[in-house]
C-alpha cells in the first residue's frame, strides 16, 4: 500500500527550475523554436503523435521542446493535454487507397501497377556519420532540390491500387471483408477500457498507440521462432490522405484536412485449417506519420494475435492477446515503473521489520536445533 | 433531393474543403483582399464560437476492411449566421481559431449574392496553390520511383 507523503515544495520548485535551465543548455546557443522541431526532427515528432495518440505535428513538437527530446515524457504530455479537449464525433473511415503516394514500396511484387516509389528514405543509405552537417552546409543539398523539382515539372504518380486485392484474383490471400458485409461500429478504448477477448478493431486501436519498441521486438521474437510467423511486406505506402467527416449539422460529409499516414499490409503463410484452406493470411498496420518500422511491427503483431480465429495454438507472449495489449502504453508502463521512484518509506518500514522478525525467527529456531543438538555432537 | 440541390451541396463540399485546407496565413492575406472589395466586414452572429477539440479518426481493416478506431486529431469547428440569415459552418484541422472564423465567414458569403467575388477572390486562389503543392510533391515523388529487377527473371 502507498501511504501519501507531504512537504518538499521549496525542494520540488528548484527542481524544477533546474530542469528548466538544463534543458535551455548553453544560453550562447541560439533556443530551438517548436517550428524548427516540427520541420526539422519529423521523425520524432511523428512517433509523439503516433503513442500520444493526437495528430498535431505542433503540439507534439512542442511537447517535445519541454520534455527536453524525451519521447515518452513527450507522449505523457500530449495525452495529458488530449484529456482536456471535447471530443467532436468521429471522422470517417480514412480511404487510403485514395493517398497521395510519397513513398511505396512492395517485398514481394515486382511489377505492380504505379510502380514502386522509394520517396524520402534512410534505406540504401551506408549508415556513415555525414560530417558535412556538422557545418551549416545545408543550403547547397536545398538548392539542388529545388532544381530537380523544376526540370520535372509535368511529371505524374499514376494511381497506385492496393496490391494485395488487385493480385488476388487466384484467391490465395484472405479477403479483408466479405462481398456483403456492413460496417459495424468498432469499439473505442478511450471510451471503454478493453475487455478481453478484445475483438481485432479494438486490438489495433491499441496497438496503434502502443510503444514502437516493445511492437518491434515482439514482432522481431514472432519472426525469430517464438510464433509460427513468416511474413513478407505485401505493401507499404506512406502519403497524405484526406480526413472526411459528417456534421451533425449539414448532414453530408464535408472535408476537414490532410493528415500523413503510413499503412502496411504483410502477407504470412498459412497451413489452413478445418475451416479454411492453405492461403496467405495478412496482418495490418496503420499509422500516423512516415512511421514504417512502427507499421511493420503493428502489422506483424495484428497477424501473430489473430492466431486464435485461424486455430492457431497460443504458445508465446506475441500471440498472447492480453499480455501484449496490456503492457504495450508506453504511458502505463512508464507510470508503473517510474512510480517506484516516489516516496515507499512506510512501505519499505513494514517490509523491513517483517524481514528482521523472520530473520529473528529464524535464529530462535536454529539456536534452539543447536541447542539439541549439541548433546549429540558432544556424544 | 431535387438535382439543383444536390449541385448546390456539391459545390459548398469543394468550397468547404478548399477553405479547410488552405493555409492559414494566406486564407488571412486573401481575406484582408476581400473585405476591401466588400467595403465593409460582414455582420454575424455566433451560433457556436470557434472552438477546439479532437475527432476521432477512423482507418479500414487491412485498408477496406471493418472501421476501427486509429487515433485522434485536432479540429476546430465554428457556426455563426449573417445579417441577412445565412448560416456558415467551418470545420477545420487543426487549432486555429481564426481560420475556423473565417472559413465559417466565406462558407456563408459563398452561399448568397458575395458569391462570385468570394469564388474569385479566395476560393481560386487557394484552390490552384493546394493544386500546385499538390503536383510539387506527386513531382518530387516521381523522381524516386524505382524499377528493380532480380538477378533471374523466371518470366524470361
Amino acid at each position: 500500500m502507498y501511504v501519501a507523503v507531504k512537504g518538499g515544495e521549496k525542494a520540488i520548485d528548484n527542481a524544477h527550475a533546474l530542469m528548466a535551465k538544463r534543458r535551455r543548455g548553453d544560453t550562447g546557443i541560439a533556443e530551438l523554436s517548436v517550428e524548427q522541431i516540427r520541420q526539422q526532427l519529423p521523425l520524432a515528432v511523428d512517433r509523439v503523435m503516433n503513442e500520444g495518440s493526437v495528430y498535431d505535428p505542433q503540439l507534439a513538437a512542442l511537447a517535445l521542446k519541454q520534455a527536453s527530446g524525451d519521447a515518452v515524457e513527450a507522449i505523457f504530455l500530449l495525452r495529458a493535454y488530449r484529456t482536456t479537449l471535447p471530443r467532436i464525433g468521429y471522422s470517417e473511415p480514412l480511404d487510403t487507397e485514395a493517398m497521395q503516394i510519397e513513398r511505396r514500396v512492395s517485398g514481394t511484387f515486382k511489377d505492380l501497377p504505379g510502380g514502386q516509389i522509394l520517396g524520402p528514405t534512410y534505406d540504401y543509405t551506408h549508415r556513415l556519420l555525414d560530417f558535412s552537417l556538422l557545418a551549416d552546409a545545408q543550403a547547397e543539398g536545398a538548392e539542388e532540390a529545388a532544381e530537380s523539382a523544376d526540370s520535372k515539372l509535368a511529371v505524374e504518380v499514376e494511381a497506385c491500387p492496393r496490391v494485395l486485392e488487385l493480385l488476388n484474383k487466384e484467391g490465395l490471400i484472405e479477403n479483408s471483408r466479405q462481398p456483403d458485409e456492413a460496417d459495424q461500429v468498432p469499439g473505442d478504448l478511450t471510451r471503454q477500457p478493453i475487455s478481453y477477448p478484445a475483438d481485432r478493431a479494438l486490438r489495433l486501436q491499441n496497438l496503434a498507440r502502443g510503444d514502437e519498441g516493445f511492437l518491434l521486438s515482439l514482432s522481431y521474437a514472432s519472426m525469430r521462432g517464438y510464433g509460427d510467423s513468416h511474413p513478407f511486406a505485401g505493401e507499404m505506402r506512406c502519403g497524405r490522405v484526406t480526413v472526411e467527416l459528417v456534421p451533425e449539422e449539414l448532414g453530408f460529409p464535408i472535408e476537414v484536412g490532410e493528415v500523413q499516414l503510413t499503412e502496411c499490409e504483410m502477407v504470412n503463410q498459412f497451413h489452413g485449417s478445418k475451416e479454411q484452406p492453405p492461403q496467405f493470411t495478412r496482418g495490418y498496420g496503420l499509422v500516423f506519420g512516415y512511421s514504417e518500422r512502427k507499421a511493420m511491427s503493428m502489422a506483424l503483431i495484428d497477424r501473430s494475435l489473430r492466431c486464435e480465429e485461424l486455430g492457431e495454438q497460443v504458445l508465446y507472449p506475441n500471440q498472447d492477446q492480453e499480455f501484449v495489449l496490456s503492457h504495450s502504453d508506453c504511458v502505463s508502463a512508464n507510470g508503473f515503473v517510474s512510480h517506484l521512484k516516489l516516496p515507499h518509506y512506510v512501505d519499505f518500514q513494514s517490509e523491513l521489520e517483517m524481514i528482521r522478525r523472520l530473520r529473528s525467527e529464524s535464529v530462535e529456531v536454529q539456536s534452539g536445533d543447536n541447542a539439541t543438538e549439541q548433546p549429540e555432537a558432544e556424544a | 433531393m431535387t438535382a439543383s440541390t444536390d449541385q448546390q451541396v456539391q459545390a459548398r463540399q469543394r468550397w468547404i474543403s478548399v477553405l479547410a485546407k488552405a493555409d492559414s496565413e494566406q486564407l488571412q492575406q486573401l481575406w484582408q483582399q476581400c473585405l476591401m472589395q466588400l467595403g465593409a466586414a460582414p455582420d454575424y452572429q455566433f451560433i457556436r464560437k470557434p472552438e477546439s477539440g479532437l475527432t476521432m479518426l477512423r482507418g479500414r481493416i487491412g485498408g477496406s476492411g471493418q472501421p476501427f478506431n486509429l487515433g485522434e486529431m485536432t479540429l476546430t469547428r465554428c457556426a455563426l449566421r449573417l445579417e441577412s440569415g445565412t448560416l456558415g459552418v467551418s470545420y477545420i484541422q487543426g487549432r486555429n481559431h481564426q481560420h475556423a472564423l473565417l472559413a465559417a465567414l466565406a462558407d456563408a458569403l459563398l452561399q448568397q449574392d458575395e458569391h462570385d467575388l468570394i469564388q474569385r477572390q479566395l476560393i481560386t486562389p487557394l484552390a490552384s496553390q493546394q493544386r500546385a503543392d499538390r503536383e510539387a510533391r506527386d513531382s518530387a515523388s516521381a523522381d524516386t520511383k524505382v524499377d528493380f529487377f532480380t538477378l533471374v527473371r523466371g518470366e524470361d
